[in-house]
Order: C-alpha cells, then sequence, then structure tokens
C-alpha cells in the first residue's frame, strides 16, 4: 500500500482541484447572469422575443426628441436605420444632450420601449462608445 | 522651439545610456569593485536626463508653446498655472515620460540605498531594470514622442479635459505612477535574485521597504483617485467597478498579498515561489494597468479618446518581460522549502497562506470580470459588460472568512499554537455577532448576510483592537493597517445600508417635498472664472427635525474645450455626507437634480488613510 505521506498528498491535489472547479464554476456561473448585452435599435426591432434581462441600448439622441418633466427625461435613441423611445428617472450626465451619443442601462418593455436605469457619462465631446460607434457604422 | 530640442535630445541620450549600461554591465561582471561607483554615476546621469526632459515638457506647458504637438493638444493660453503644470502628465506621452522618470528614479535610489547586498545582485537587479527603461524609452520615441513639431505654429492649445482640470486628479497619477513603477524594482530585483539564488531571510528584509513604497502610494493612489471621482463624476459612489479602477485594484491587490509573503519569508526561508510569482504578477498587472487604459481597448466609462496602435507596442513588450521572467522562474528558482508542509495547521502561516489565497480569488474575480468583455469582443465581437453585481455576489460572502482569519491569524504563533489561551477569541465573536445583531435590529435592517458580515468586521474590529494595548504596540504597524480595514469595510457597509437617494427634475423656485426630505430650489446665480463660466444653483434641504442646510451646486461651462461638467455640493459632517448635484437638460427650465445623504463617507477615506499609514509605520520603524 502507498504510505500515509503520498496519501495525504493525493487528498491535497484532489480537495485544491475540486475547490478550482466550484470556483471556476460560480465565477463562469455569475458572469453568465451578471453581464449586460449592448444592442443597438436595429437590432431589438429584430427581436423574435423580448428578453427580461438587464440590456444596454446605444445610438444617438435624436434631435428634438428630449421632453422632461418634474419626475421624468424621455428621450429617442436612434441608429439612423430605427429608433427607440427611452423613458428614464434618473441623473442625467453632462454630456447628455441632443444629437450626441448615448448608451443606456435598463429594461425592455416592447420593441419601441425602453426603460432606462442608468445613463452613461462620457467624459469628452469627441468621445463615442466603441459600442456606438459600430452600431452607427462609419456615420 | 528650444524646450522641445532639448528634451527630445535628452531622451536620446538617456536611451543610450541605458544601451551603454548593458555593455557596461556584461563587460565589467565579476570586476566588482569599480563598478559600483561607475554604474552608479551612470545612472544618475541617466535619472538626470529623463528629469531634464521631463522639466523641458513642462516648460513647454508653462510657457504654452504651441509648436509642441503635446501641448497644443492638451494646453490653452487662458488656463490656470496650476493646470498647465498638472496637462504634463495628464495625458498619454507625457504621463509615460512620467513613467520612465519614476523607473530611473527609482533604480538610482536602490543602487544608493542598498547596503549589504553581493555587489553582482545589485547589478542585475539594474540590467533588469534597463530592460524596462530601454523599452519604455523606445516606446516614448518611437510612438508616443513627447516632443513632436506642429507646422505652422497654432496660436491656441485644444486646452485640457474639464473633468482633469482639478486638483485631486492633478496630484493622482504621479502618485499612483509611484506606486505602479515602485513595482518594477521589486521586479527586477526579484529576477536578480532568483537567478542568483539568494532569497533568502535576509533579501527579504532588505526588499520589503520596497515593496512598502510602492503599497504605501498605490494605496494612496488608489484613495485620490476614487475621491476625485466621488465628487467630480457626480454619481455619490466611491467604487463603481469600472475596468480602470478594477486595474488600480489588480495591482494591489497582488502587492498586498506578496507583503504578506514577505513578512512569512523575513521570518522563515519559506513562501519563496509565492514571493517570486507575485512579484512578478504586481509589475505585470501594472503593466498591464497602463496597456489597458492607454489602448483604448477598455470600454469605459473612464475612456479617454486613445491611440489602440499604441496598445499593441505595450502588449508586445509585456509579452518578453513575461517571458522572460518565466523562463527565469523556471530555469533558475529550485524550490527549496521543502520544509515548506512542516508547519502545524494551527499557525499563522497558515492563516497567512488562507488569505494569501483568498486575495488571489479575490484578483482573479476582479480580472475575470475586467477582461471577459474584451475578450468576447474579439471572439465573437458581442458587446458585453460586467456590472457591479458580478463583482458584489462573487467577493462579499468570502470577505466574512477573510476577515476572521484576518482577525484570528495575528494573534497566532508562527510554526504551531494552541488554542487553549486563546477564550477571548470565541467571547470577542459573541460580542461582535450580538452587538452587530443589535444594530440592524433597531434599524429594521435585519438581513442574514449583513449581519454577518458586519459581525465579522466588528470582530476585526475588536480582536485589533485589543492586540492594540494587551500587546502594547508591539504589531503596531500591523494592528493600524488590519485595524483600518476592519473600519473600512464597517464604513462600506453601513455607507451601503443607510444610504439614501432622490433623484427629481426641478424649476428654479419649485419645492421637492417628502416625509423625510424637503428641498427648495430656490435660486440661480452666474460666475465667470479664468477657464469656466458657472451657473450656481441654490438650495436648501431641511428635514423635519428643522435641520436645514445650504448647498449650492454648480454647473461649469468651460471655455476650452466647451464642456459642461457638474461640481457636486457636499456638506461633510463626522458622521454623514450631503451630497447634491445639478444638470440641466438641453437648455430647458428643468435641472436634474440628484441629492443623496451618505452615511459614514468621511471613514471611509479616513479608513484607508490608516491602512497606508500602517504601511509607514512599518516603513519607518526600525527592526528590534
Amino acid at each position: 500500500m502507498y504510505g500515509r505521506k503520498v496519501k495525504l498528498r493525493f487528498l491535497f491535489v484532489v480537495l485544491i482541484l475540486i475547490t478550482l472547479i466550484l470556483t471556476t464554476f460560480l465565477i463562469l456561473k455569475s458572469l453568465e447572469e451578471n453581464v449586460v448585452y449592448f444592442q443597438s435599435p436595429s437590432e431589438i426591432k429584430s427581436l423574435t422575443e423580448i428578453d427580461e434581462s438587464k440590456i444596454r441600448v446605444g445610438g444617438m439622441v435624436k434631435k428634438n426628441s428630449i421632453s422632461i418633466s418634474s419626475n421624468e427625461v424621455s428621450f429617442i435613441i436612434t441608429d439612423f436605420k430605427n429608433e427607440i423611445n427611452v423613458t428614464y428617472s434618473g441623473a442625467v450626465p453632462n454630456l447628455f444632450t441632443e444629437g450626441k451619443g448615448v448608451v443606456a442601462e435598463g429594461f425592455l418593455k416592447d420593441r419601441n420601449f425602453f426603460s432606462a436605469t442608468k445613463i452613461l457619462a462620457k467624459h469628452d465631446e469627441n468621445y463615442m462608445p466603441p459600442e456606438v460607434k459600430e452600431a452607427l457604422g462609419e456615420k | 522651439m528650444i524646450y522641445s530640442l532639448v528634451g527630445y535630445y535628452s531622451l536620446i541620450i538617456g536611451l543610450i545610456i541605458g544601451l551603454f549600461l548593458f555593455y557596461f554591465s556584461y563587460k565589467n561582471f565579476n570586476n566588482s569593485n569599480i563598478l559600483n561607483t561607475k554604474i552608479l554615476s551612470f545612472s544618475f546621469l541617466q535619472l538626470f536626463f529623463v528629469v531634464i526632459s521631463f522639466l523641458c515638457l513642462i516648460f513647454s506647458f508653462i510657457v504654452s508653446d504651441f509648436s509642441n504637438e503635446t501641448v497644443f493638444n492638451n494646453s490653452h493660453t487662458t488656463k490656470p498655472l496650476f493646470y498647465k503644470i498638472s496637462g504634463t502628465w495628464g495625458n498619454h506621452e507625457g504621463s509615460l515620460l512620467l513613467w520612465l522618470l519614476v523607473l530611473t528614479l527609482f533604480i538610482f535610489l536602490f543602487l544608493v540605498r542598498t547596503k549589504n547586498q553581493p555587489v553582482k545582485y545589485k547589478i542585475l537587479t539594474l540590467v533588469f531594470q534597463q530592460i524596462i527603461i530601454v523599452g519604455f524609452f523606445l516606446f516614448l520615441i518611437l510612438t508616443s514622442n513627447p516632443f513632436n513639431y506642429i507646422f505652422p505654429i497654432p496660436t491656441e492649445g485644444l486646452g485640457l479635459n474639464p473633468i482633469l482640470q482639478d486638483p485631486a486628479l492633478a496630484i493622482h497619477p504621479p502618485i499612483l505612477y509611484l506606486g505602479y513603477v515602485g513595482s518594477s524594482i521589486i521586479f527586477s530585483s526579484v529576477l536578480a535574485a532568483t537567478s542568483l539564488k539568494i532569497i533568502s531571510t535576509n533579501w527579504a528584509i532588505h526588499i520589503k521597504k520596497w515593496i512598502l513604497i510602492s503599497w504605501i502610494f498605490l494605496t494612496l493612489g488608489i484613495l485620490i483617485g476614487s475621491i476625485w471621482a466621488y465628487y467630480e463624476l457626480g454619481w455619490g459612489g466611491f467604487w463603481f467597478w469600472d475596468p480602470v479602477e478594477n486595474v488600480s485594484l489588480m495591482p494591489w491587490l497582488a502587492l498586498t498579498t506578496l507583503l504578506h509573503c514577505i513578512l512569512v519569508l523575513e521570518k522563515k526561508s519559506i513562501l519563496t515561489s509565492w514571493v517570486i510569482i507575485l512579484s512578478i504578477a504586481t509589475f505585470t498587472l501594472s503593466m498591464c494597468g497602463t496597456f489597458l487604459v492607454r489602448s483604448g481597448i477598455l470600454n469605459s466609462v473612464h475612456t479617454f479618446a486613445n491611440d489602440p496602435e499604441r496598445g499593441l507596442f505595450i502588449l508586445v513588450f509585456l509579452f518578453i518581460l513575461i517571458f522572460l521572467s518565466i523562463l527565469i522562474f523556471f530555469f533558475f528558482h529550485k524550490d527549496n522549502d521543502k520544509k515548506s508542509f512542516s508547519f502545524f495547521w494551527l499557525s499563522k502561516e497558515t492563516s497567512i497562506l488562507i488569505n494569501n489565497w483568498f486575495m488571489m480569488y479575490f484578483l482573479s474575480v476582479v480580472l475575470i470580470g475586467t477582461v471577459y468583455p474584451i475578450f468576447l469582443d474579439v471572439i465573437t465581437s458581442q458587446k458585453i459588460s460586467v456590472g457591479p453585481p458580478f463583482y458584489h455576489k462573487l467577493i462579499i460572502p468570502f470577505l466574512i472568512p477573510f476577515l476572521l482569519v484576518m482577525a484570528i491569524g495575528p494573534n497566532l504563533k508562527w510554526i504551531k499554537s494552541q488554542l487553549e489561551d486563546k477564550i477571548y477569541l470565541i467571547s470577542f465573536l459573541i460580542i461582535s455577532i450580538l452587538l452587530a445583531f443589535l444594530v440592524l435590529k433597531n434599524f429594521n435592517q435585519n438581513i442574514l448576510i449583513n449581519t454577518i458580515l458586519i459581525s465579522s468586521a466588528l470582530y476585526l474590529f475588536f480582536i485589533t483592537l485589543r492586540d492594540f494595548f494587551v500587546n502594547k504596540y508591539k504589531n503596531i504597524s500591523q494592528n493600524i493597517a488590519h485595524f483600518g480595514f476592519s473600519l473600512l469595510i464597517l464604513s462600506i457597509l453601513f455607507n451601503n445600508l443607510f444610504a439614501s437617494e432622490i433623484i427629481t427634475n426641478l424649476k428654479v423656485g419649485e419645492i421637492f417635498e417628502n416625509s423625510k426630505t424637503k428641498i427648495v430650489f430656490e435660486s440661480v446665480d452666474q460666475k465667470k472664472e479664468q477657464n469656466y463660466n458657472a451657473i450656481i444653483a441654490n438650495f436648501s434641504i431641511s428635514n423635519p427635525n428643522g435641520e436645514e442646510d445650504r448647498l449650492s451646486p454648480e454647473l461649469r461651462i468651460y471655455n476650452q474645450p466647451v464642456i459642461a461638467t457638474s461640481e457636486a455640493d457636499i456638506k461633510t459632517t463626522l458622521m454623514s455626507d450631503k451630497f447634491i448635484v445639478i444638470n440641466l437638460v438641453q437648455n430647458q427650465d428643468f435641472f436634474n437634480v440628484r441629492y443623496q445623504v451618505k452615511p459614514f463617507m468621511l471613514w471611509i477615506w479616513l479608513s484607508v488613510i490608516l491602512i497606508s499609514f500602517g504601511g509607514i509605520i512599518s516603513f519607518i520603524k526600525k527592526r528590534s
């Protein structure tokens, strides 16, 4: 038979392996649950079913589309092919203006309405989130 | 003009000295006596030329020399002098020059301060450091020269991004870089020591000071960045799990783990492999941080416009360094800690080892969360982002055993410890649980995970406090740092639990009222400054107890470049912060108002200062 030391070492290796596998599984699982996908208005239009998980929508804020009341801001995100109505009640970043790029995070109500929980800030007037740039093509 | 010229040629001379140092060290590797003085003077010369180059860039900024492309892109004549100077490192080229400056400064200080170590080791450390330095010289000269000309000379610059025009962000990069780049000396030294097989107790004592310097600066650098994000970005939080923040946290985690390994190595010659791997990891992660932030790969809300091609250079350079260090690790490192398993399961070593694994786990969580979106984008071109819930879910539960081990560990003995005289450990645990339960019950916040979290943080709090008084400053640095950490966790928890927020849109003269708070938007003033115009909104905020606060957040419109920023107005008291920020939406009458009450905000900052203070004491303290 094998010695006590070998057995112990074997046990140790198995324990580490199990921990590693469990950790990887745990990380991947929560990654899957907490990832937020980015979609453009056109991609949303072509969805076959409305997903209930949180997503990000990006594009341009359509000209003359912002309207504001005491508890809500609503506007339209466009990628110049399709557009989507967004309602939002929260703090607005500085560079949120008509005709500029925007990324809104929240939930889809249907293919035309999006309820945002967060609007992302950008710090540079020339900067456009890479997703928005791609979604808009080379506009 | 003249500054750019001098600056550029100083860089070239610095590079030549670097190359010469390779040759010189190779030729005279065994000829030790004269070498020590000559090498010292050459690395001083290199430092001198980098300083000249850096000063030239600063002067170019001060006199607004727009024939220099970097100055043109990042400065403006109307900017206050302070921001002209800080603009030097507020951009890609200048910040890399700062990297280089710190790299050469550290190796020079290392050569001066290192005594009682083999001469070969000092030379080899210099050689490894020169590899990094030459790499950065090439990077700077080839891809991001800070002294490029533009012709015809523009009359006015483009200006500095307004959110960078801030005192905290003026000092944030240099301090953070001292931490980042400070790890380069650990990296070089560990490679040298591995090659010469001199990793021992003696070496650990010597390198510990360098690890501490790097760690203190990194901690303070992260703190300043965090404070800046709190008041400048207007989200009212201190940590957003943003990729740019994560890349500074990762080297910090690796460095903290390394610091604890060194403590073990200092006492007993074990954990050498840990020390080597962690030293390599810390510097690699610092480089990665620079790469990810500067290449524009990271999709971050902090992202500033930048250039992907430069990223490739750093990436290739990074791979060469990693390859080199792995090569050295495998060929030269003989794992001679056969004794490593000879410590008892209940000992200081075990507890440090356990928490090392936890830290590595935290590090991998942060790493995966930061890097996974990039990989997915490259492979499937799917755009995703990983939000705070991911990190919270994976990190918070594991903080509980982490805190407990952190409390118990320091009270154990090296090698083998008995539990018999440790009744106080259990009694303090009971007290902590009871206290946490009572506090949460009182505030109707009785959630199981919170009770457990708070009690484990309280446990660490009490145990370190007891240790402090019972052992009379024996472990003062460790006590302070651990105490600071428990305070940090407690403040964060209470901050999260008891924070409240009101977001509403108001016109001038309107009133918002709910059961707890009444916000009166009284008036709007205007102010004109050198580099911006401001709209100042005056609010009066009162609660049912009759307390009234006047807060005046600003909306600034900078002139160069024309960007609007919100300046939060924060009223800080010992127990809580009142935070208000406004924004104007598309020139309509409504102001977007965000009002937050954030308990224990001040304590979060104070506890981080306390943590780094622990490091400072350990740095100053003489070995008994």
